[in-house]
């Protein structure tokens, strides 16, 4: 194997903040190499610097031995970068890109489309070249993205969080591809946030603060941790709470819920007698399993954050009713001759976190925004704390909290102002405003960045700050729409905290993801797939749907992708017929 | 050379894909010639004033008369000066000329006493002065006649003479100055927005890190940009002339090429802005308050350079639209001067030229 990249003392810093500490690493050829870390670890900056659009302040990068600093242009003919957000011009079409990254490379499409074709071929986009990309789904940007900076066979492919906003389907396609890249000899960059991708890579580089904390192969850091992982399995009571005070103990390193399991992490040299005193007094057995990736990465990164939410602490506690919160009866939406939400039906009852899966463009979001009164409804009848929807719509606005996607802050407000703003929108009196601001700054913490704007706040204050405003007015439902998109594991946990929190207090939440460790964390999913639900049920079960002698355990993920493909065949199947 | 030829028709695709940018290029101008053409004038036709008649004798009426007869005043004779004063306050009555009873015996007088009061409304200084004038002019015209009878002829006579616009039509001076905000427009606000969206976007972070050169981007972004110009500028043209009557006493190649060589400083202030915001609403406040405002109020084309301050006067030297306004003047309403021409061209590319040459220096192919 050959050196591909080589990174020598690498030092990048923004004005006081230092991006990059004294990197060195060496990234082969023929291999998968994950670049992981939290935000703001500085993987975007070492990703740029490999492309040759950072200049380094003291070390040096080489590609393929051409150095970054002098030798850019070269290097420039010989990578493949992927942007986030894929780099694709949305008002062209698939072939109009394609053409332009190829001319943009010396390729003579027009003598030798063979390349081309194959690319064409290996994305699957034949069918949709006439389209325009900002039309294309989330997974197919990705395909396109991937197939410009596969123009004029780059040696080295960088691609940075490719799979963001990706479904799972779309990334399995995606793992594909690039494993076959892979296989054929390149070297291949991926960074991302999502641990169960960088598990996948031969190679790891893990970055802290500017620093690699981890260089190696995913396996060797993950057996580490043999024996400290364990599985809290049949418990009596709730799960939730369960895990919340398992995080207090003082042994526990870090711990997620797992369908209907607790999954706890020991600290380094634990004895496990403590826990299993745990388990027990829920009745429960505790077992050892294989560990994770993830909880390596955590354990590496001194631990997760504790189970104890500041904020449900002061929320008011939702008296237990029977009242069904939210309701769906054959909710339709069409947009034109396109149905993009077809007859969906389901109840939510009170303290349930119930999350909304599927596909990109399936009709999760659309279905979200019905709930919360941004569209409007074509047929079939909602309901939010028995309000219908189409009568009171802003009676319905005042009852839940809602938090949209990429997190809909002001940028050119102070964190501050955007506090008050939203104080302001709900319509709470002059004292309560006061009030509920000052606790809010007081249990998010967020007194030192009062002054800032929300665009240049670290990632895990922004969440906090989002989901500050959605629950000024102290809403009975809380919305979630792809709240942990892109976010590194600690900054999920805690944000997860929080809403476990609420939930205790009876606050009840809707989540539509596609990051199926979340999905783990809700008592039912209803799994949406070409505009229709297709499966609805607690997550144990969904898992049980597509266990069979092959799949002795299948994960959430693994369950997702089976459950959507067999409804495509079918309905291909039915189409075909038709 | 393919890799610019591939970036420019790109570029052409999302011209013709944006309705922004066709708004701008094709709708905007026709409106903004229309409004200068049409709607905006600066002439003052029948302007209401007050005749205030306090002495009934012949000379009075006489003098009335002449008022009432002036060609651009629309007189209404009263008989006490309160009457106006009110009308004068709501605005009804721009100017009034007080003609006192008196007014036989100070004309006999003549001793330096002023025999008519002309009292008019300066909140707009402007119309204020045009009307002020126009009365005193029309007193004046007849005092003459009264003093000579007969032999007006015979004395010394003024008789004025406008050059390059006869018949003063504020129009013939304005089309072209919209022209030039046209131009403006599509040159600098429209460059300025399509480079600081690819930043936005994320799309030029991807162009970074593919072998094209920095000077293959830039002239692949203005390429087509420099063809919508051109094309603005005959479309303006035809216009003004064919259907607002705008002379067009030059040479069309003449015009073409002041237009041409305008887009260059024009285009290249638009890249400068782009290439410092990398943000669209910057950027687009940054192309309005240095590119279209100054065009609008300190080329020329609306207020005269030489009665602003010093300080402005010296800052219209480094705009682009000021030399450009003045060719344009030139080329529609005088005819093919050429040093004139000459003199705003090469002040032109000399500013085009910096331009770029700061451009040139801060678009790396780096992203720090």
């Amino acid at each position: 194997m050959d050196t591909a990249v080589d990174i020598q003392g690498l030092n990048k810093s923004f004005g006081e903040t230092r991006a990059l500490e004294d990197v060195t690493a060496q990234i082969m050829t023929g291999q998968l190499t994950g670049i992981v870390g939290p935000d703001g670890a500085g993987k975007t900056t070492l990703m740029r610097s490999l492309a040759g659009l950072y200049v380094p302040d003291s070390g040096a990068v080489s590609v393929c031995g051409y150095d970054t600093l002098s030798q850019a242009d070269d290097i420039h003919g010989i990578t493949g970068y992927m942007p986030q957000r894929f780099g694709l011009y949305e008002d062209l079409t698939v072939i109009e890109n394609m053409r332009l990254y190829a001319d943009l490379r010396g390729l003579d499409t027009r003598s030798d489309s063979t390349l081309f074709d194959q690319l064409l071929t290996f994305t699957a986009l034949a069918p949709f070249t006439g389209r325009l990309a900002g039309a294309l789904s989330g997974g197919m940007k990705q395909k396109l993205g991937l197939a410009c900076a596969l123009m004029a066979r780059p040696k080295v492919l960088l691609l940075d969080e490719p799979s963001v906003g990706v479904d799972p389907v779309s990334r399995q396609d995606l793992w594909e591809m690039v494993q076959a890249l892979v296989d054929d000899g390149m070297a291949v960059v991926w960074c991302t946030a999502y641990l169960d991708e960088a598990e996948r890579c031969q190679d790891v580089l893990l970055l802290d603060h500017g620093q690699i904390l981890y260089h190696g192969a995913p396996g060797d850091l993950t057996e580490r941790l043999n024996g400290r992982s364990y599985l809290m399995q049949n418990i009596i009571g709730n799960r939730r709470s369960a895990l919340t005070e398992a995080l207090q103990l003082a042994d526990v390193c870090d711990g997620v819920i797992q369908g209907a399991s607790v999954r706890l992490v020991l600290k380094e040299d634990c004895d496990d007698t403590p826990i299993n005193a745990f388990a027990r007094s829920y009745q429960a057995t505790l077992v050892h399993t294989a560990p994770r990736f993830e909880d390596a990465f955590i354990d590496l990164l001194g631990g997760g954050p504790g189970g104890l939410s500041a904020l449900a602490e002061r929320m008011d506690v939702i008296p237990e009713s029977e009242e069904t919160m939210v309701r769906c009866v054959e909710l339709t939406k069409k947009f034109g001759d396109f149905t993009a939400t077809d007859r969906i039906s389901f109840d939510v009852h009170q303290g349930e976190i119930f999350g909304l899966l599927g596909p990109n463009g399936a009709g999760k979001s659309t279905t979200f925004k019905m709930l919360c009164g941004l569209l409007k409804i074509s047929s079939g009848a909602a309901e939010v704390v028995g309000l219908d929807i189409r009568r009171s719509p802003s009676d319905v606005k005042f009852q839940l909290g809602y938090m949209a996607q990429k997190f809909s802050l002001y940028g050119t407000l102070s964190v501050g102002q955007n506090l008050d703003f939203f104080a302001g929108v709900y319509g709470l009196s002059r004292a309560q405003r006061h009030q509920r601001i000052a606790e809010m700054i007081e249990v998010f913490e967020l007194a030192p960045i009062l002054e800032r704007s929300p665009d240049d706040i670290p990632l895990g204050f922004k969440q906090r700050l989002a989901l500050a405003c959605a629950l000024m007015h102290r809403p009975k439902v809380l919305f979630l729409d792809e709240p942990t998109s892109g976010v590194d594991p600690i900054t999920r946990r805690e944000f997860w905290t929080h809403i476990t929190g609420l939930v205790a207090r009876g606050v009840t939440v809707m989540v539509t993801t596609h990051f199926m460790e979340e999905a783990e964390y809700c008592d039912r999913v209803a799994l949406v797939n070409r505009s229709q639900l297709i499966a609805l049920d607690t997550p144990d079960n969904l898992k049980a749907l597509v266990t069979d002698a092959d799949h002795p355990e299948p994960t959430m993920e693994d369950a997702f992708i089976r459950l959507v493909e067999q409804q495509n065949r079918l309905m291909d199947a039915r189409e075909a017929a038709a | 050379m393919r890799r610019m030829l591939a970036m420019t028709k790109k570029e052409s695709l999302q011209v013709l894909r944006d309705p922004a940018a066709l708004l701008i290029a094709f709708v905007l101008p026709p409106i903004l010639l229309f409004l200068f053409g049409f709607a905006m004038s600066l002439d003052v036709d029948d302007v209401e004033v007050g005749i205030v008649l306090e002495s009934d004798s012949r000379q009075a009426q006489s003098l009335a008369a002449a008022f009432a007869a002036t060609p651009f005043l629309q007189a209404h004779p009263v008989r006490h000066r309160r009457e106006v004063e009110r009308l004068l306050v709501t605005g009804d009555l721009k100017a009034v000329a007080v003609i006192p009873a008196d007014f036989d015996s100070l004309l006999l007088a003549g001793d330096g006493r002023a025999a008519i009061q002309i009292i008019a409304d300066a909140s707009n200084p402007n119309t204020a002065n045009f009307t002020a004038g126009y009365l005193r002019g029309a007193f004046t015209r007849w005092l003459l006649a009264q003093q000579t009878p007969g032999r007006a002829e015979a004395g010394i006579s003024l008789q004025q003479r406008f050059w390059f616009n006869p018949a003063l039509e504020s129009r013939h001076m304005l089309l072209p100055g919209s022209i030039a905000i046209v131009m403006t427009l599509i040159g600098t606000l429209l460059t300025a927005l399509v480079v600081s969206r690819e930043w936005e976007r994320g799309t030029m972070e991807a162009l970074l890190a593919t072998p094209a050169r920095v000077e293959e981007i830039i002239i692949s972004k203005l390429l087509p940009y420099f063809m919508l110009g051109t094309m603005a500028a005959i479309g303006c043209s035809f216009l003004s002339v064919q259907v607002m009557g705008l002379p067009l006493r030059g040479s069309f190649p003449a015009l073409l090429l002041i237009s041409m060589v305008y887009l260059f400083p024009a285009l290249g202030q638009g890249l400068l802005i782009s290439t410092v915001a990398r943000n669209q609403l910057v950027a687009s406040q940054m192309a309005v308050f240095s590119g279209f405002l100054p065009a609008l109020l300190l080329s020329g084309f609306l207020y005269d350079i030489n009665s602003m301050p010093w300080v402005l006067q010296q800052l219209t030297r480094i705009l682009p639209a000021r030399y450009y306004v003045s060719s344009l003047q030139t080329v529609f309403l005088a005819g093919d001067i050429w040093h004139v021409y000459v003199r705003d061209l090469v002040a032109m590319l000399i500013l085009g030229l910096t331009f770029f040459g700061i451009t040139r220096l801060k678009f790396t192919k780096r992203l720090d």
